[in-house]
């Protein structure tokens, strides 16, 4: 009776103990080189997600704005944010390239055509994205530890319960649209 | 939703890829076979692989006419993946990392799903496919000569021409991006010939130019008597070439670049 109590106490305490320390353990953080407020850039200076993350003439996607991109206003700081300061001072000045962790990166296999999504299909930012265009800092970057992918690609939950519409990125999340939408890509059709 | 589907599923044209190769053409420079491999990023060999360990996605074989020597004739056949409409490779995995792609025509190999079984390899008639023996090393700096369309591939697992996907993908986007359905690209083979022997075109398409070469009567294809329905065309128009064709090797016995 009693060695049957402390088998099920120390069961039950070392499921709680993974339930909370593995997902701590599983992902580390690491902080992006600069904070960036998309929401002054939205809703202030009124531009659209595509005023800095666009398509290049060949039809691939840009991605994350160079720094170029970005000295076209901000040659001289228009504010007066230390966080502009640092980035007119340490990256624009010097004309060098801000190495921001993109929190959607996919593995190497993996191809994403946004030419295809965005313009064909007609989806919109967002259903990927989710309100990141809203946001105005930059939460830290979390990749796995064994796989290096962002914690993005899973999504936030590790159960995967109660996960917002644009949570996760796995191959399973992209089916589920396509089959939803009757768009069948084939297996190149995503990789590569 | 149901109707956004059927739309878009209207929108998504076909495409039935395949390529003729002129023999009379081809001078056997091998260009063909050097810009598959940069464009496919197949490493460097090492240096204890032999023919059967190394990989090339193409290659060109040499074959010459029983005939003694002043009357010897020699003819070059670039070979790759003939992107059988009715797939031996596909029908033996089982791990079901081949696909025929409804959309293109064309074989895709799932590198990710395979384990390295090799029945593939067995079952190819062409002997287009080739396994990882090792795990691909670029000598320092040349990574950055890298593909980024395409991903390399690991040890342990089954590669072969897929008619350059990563071209494929930007033709795709192109397309997409200028709202037109016309999906046209060249392969680094094709792209590469400086005697521009190898063409590329859509078989279902009624109005490509491809149709002409193929109704030619010095087009033929390679062992259709096993009905793999390939898609890869080959011409000339010297008759013992034509004969080649139904051979299983073109060597008798040997398909070494020398025998
Ligand atoms: S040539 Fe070989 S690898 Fe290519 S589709 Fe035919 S059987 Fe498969
Ligand atoms: S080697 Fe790979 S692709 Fe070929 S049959 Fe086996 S699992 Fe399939």
């Amino acid at each position: 009776m009693r060695s049957g109590f402390f088998f099920f106490a120390g069961a039950a305490l070392m499921l709680l103990g993974g339930w909370v320390g593995l997902p701590k353990a599983l992902y580390k953080q690491q902080a992006q080189p600069l904070d960036f407020t998309h929401k002054a850039h939205v809703v202030k200076a009124e531009m659209d997600c595509t005023s800095c993350h666009d398509f290049r003439q060949d039809g691939s996607f840009a991605g994350i704005p160079r720094i170029d991109n970005c000295a076209a206003c901000h040659a001289e700081p228009v504010g007066t944010t230390a966080n502009e300061k640092k980035l007119v001072e340490k990256y624009v000045t010097p004309e060098k390239e801000i190495g921001w962790l993109v929190y959607s990166r996919q593995p190497i296999n993996t191809r994403f055509s946004h030419a295809i999504h965005v313009r064909k299909a007609e989806l919109k930012c967002e259903r990927c994205h989710g309100e990141h265009g809203k946001t105005e800092t930059l939460r830290p970057f979390e990749y796995n530890v064994v796989s290096g992918y962002s914690r993005d690609i899973w999504g936030r939950s590790i159960s995967r319960l109660r996960r917002a519409s644009h949570e996760g990125m796995k191959m399973d999340d992209c089916m589920d649209c396509h089959k939803e939408k009757g768009a069948e890509a084939g297996c190149l059709g995503c990789h590569r | 939703m149901a109707a956004g589907a059927k739309e878009m599923n209207k929108t998504n044209r076909k495409y039935r890829y395949g390529m003729v190769i002129d023999l009379d053409a081809c001078t056997g420079c091998g260009a063909c076979v050097v810009a598959c491999a940069v464009e496919n990023n197949v490493a460097p060999a090492p240096a204890k692989v032999n023919d059967r360990t190394s990989i090339t996605l193409m290659r060109v074989f040499q074959v010459k006419d029983p005939a003694p020597m002043p009357a010897r004739k020699t003819v070059f056949v670039p070979m790759m993946c003939m992107q059988c409409d009715d797939p031996p490779c596909e029908h033996v995995c089982p791990q079901q990392a081949v696909e025929l792609d409804p959309r293109t025509g064309i074989v895709d190999q799932m590198v990710q799903r395979c384990f390295g079984c090799r029945y593939c390899m067995a079952a190819c008639p062409y002997h287009a496919r080739y396994f990882n023996w090792f795990d691909p090393e670029w000598p320092a700096g040349m990574e950055q000569t890298l593909n980024p369309a395409v991903a390399p591939r690991m040890r342990g697992v089954v590669e072969k021409c897929d008619l350059c996907h990563g071209r494929f993908h930007e033709a795709q986007d192109r397309a997409a991006l200028e709202g037109s359905d016309n999906i046209t690209y060249q392969p680094a083979c094709a792209e590469s010939c400086p005697a521009q022997a190898i063409r590329i075109g859509d078989l279902q398409n009624p109005e490509d130019p491809i149709q002409d070469q193929i109704r030619k009567p010095e087009t033929f294809q390679f062992l259709v008597k096993l009905g793999t329905k390939p898609k890869m065309f080959y011409q000339s128009r010297r008759g013992w070439v034509k004969r080649l064709a139904e051979r299983a090797s073109p060597n008798g016995n040997s398909n070494r670049r020398d025998a």
